[in-house]
């Protein structure tokens, strides 16, 4: 499950700030996933509440969805990821590395595989709120 | 705050137990660095260091064929575990892709190494290969910022044009005060001193010569027939420099 990998980075980087804006308690952290890496929710959400430090305790963690939006670099022409039109292993290959969807998926007009994920990526970390 | 990519803030740690990193690396493609990375890897495996070897040329890998490894899914346990291949810890975006075409462009190369270094779990590793795509790219630049106590090895031919791109590398490296384990001369051809005189000039260690050798392409895919050839026996020497 690299679901933890992930939830581990988040918590660090959390840490990070929280160190640098000198924040005592953390109450919030506001976390973002890209669709296109599949990250399981659940697991990702129990990572969290495991790896969490002390100045965490009581934080609540809000986690969005954002939908994933590609971009052909040819013809312009935007579309979004679906998971249903693939593979098993092609969606697993993406879950763990979103990049390689450059190898899977083509422009649905003109078959470019040169296309730019512009929204819905990977995990981003978007907002800690907490007190001093 | 700005959103954060979080990933990064755990690259280090993911590297913690890897006693050394080294990068092989060329100013110029076509140079034999994925054979000396591969083939330096299984000859340090042999010596009996516990080894990884993680393929970082994206979009055009090869150091699987010359192992003869095909996709191989990896295993999660917390993060990726790469799997243990030909008695190396091996990691390639081949396992992911098989043998696709990988189109990717600069900030995919970046976004794909950050994704491995964050998320694949080494564990304890005397040593870590590293061979790099050519050039001074986004590969060699992400990874001066994000992997501390990285070296390099820098693999050349005995080409002047090879060489010129060696000494901007070498310099950038320099600057930047990363340290140089030194120069690999590759496809050697005559008894010229020229490489391991320019090698010395720049104040760096000439590691050792390596012979055209046109029977190893025949080893390409075996490893057993690798190590009898020339080569691997010239990389033993490079490996015992390596590592003192």
């Amino acid at each position: 499950m690299h679901e933890w990998a992930l939830a581990e980075a988040v918590i660090v980087a959390a840490q990070q700030i929280a160190e640098k804006e000198k924040l005592r308690e953390i109450r919030e952290v506001h976390i973002k996933i890209g669709e296109l890496q599949q990250v399981e929710r659940e697991i990702f959400r129990f990572a969290l509440s495991q790896l969490k430090p002390v100045g965490f305790k009581n934080a609540i963690f809000h986690i969005s969805t954002a939908k994933t939006v590609l971009r052909c670099r040819v013809c312009d022409y935007d579309w979004t990821f679906s998971k249903s039109n693939l593979e098993e292993d092609t969606a697993e290959a993406i879950h763990f590395v979103p990049e390689v969807a450059h190898s899977y998926i083509k422009c649905p007009k003109c078959s470019s595989p040169d296309f730019e994920i512009s929204e819905g990526r990977g995990v981003w970390l978007e907002n800690i709120k907490g007190v001093r | 705050m700005n959103s954060m990519d979080p990933r990064t803030t755990v690259i280090n740690k993911r590297l913690s137990q890897t006693d050394r990193i080294i990068a092989i690396s060329s100013g110029k493609g076509g140079v034999g660095k994925s054979l000396v990375a591969t083939t330096l890897a299984l000859e340090l495996a042999q010596r009996g260091f516990k080894v990884g070897l993680f393929d970082l040329d994206f979009t055009s890998p090869s150091t699987h064929l010359i192992m003869g490894i095909e996709k191989i899914l990896p295993k999660e346990d917390k993060g990726i575990l790469p799997p243990v291949l030909k008695g190396l810890s091996y990691m390639s975006l081949i396992h992911f892709t098989g043998d696709q075409t990988v189109p990717l462009r600069g900030a995919d190369v970046s976004n794909v190494l950050i994704e491995l270094l964050s998320v694949t779990k080494w564990g304890k590793l005397d040593l870590l290969i590293l061979d790099m795509p050519p050039g001074i790219g986004d590969a060699v630049l992400d990874l001066l910022r994000l992997v501390k106590r990285i070296e390099f090895l820098v693999v050349t031919t005995p080409s002047r044009l090879a060489f010129e791109t060696v000494k901007k590398q070498v310099r950038l490296l320099k600057d930047l005060k990363i340290p140089i384990i030194g120069v690999v001369e590759n496809m050697k051809m005559d008894k010229s001193e020229n490489i391991a005189r320019e090698t010395e000039n720049l104040g760096l260690k000439f590691l050792g010569e390596i012979p055209y050798d046109p029977e190893v392409e025949d080893a390409i895919g075996d490893v057993s027939k690798l190590h009898d050839t020339i080569i691997a026996k010239k990389i033993r020497k490079v490996a015992a420099r390596t590592i003192t």
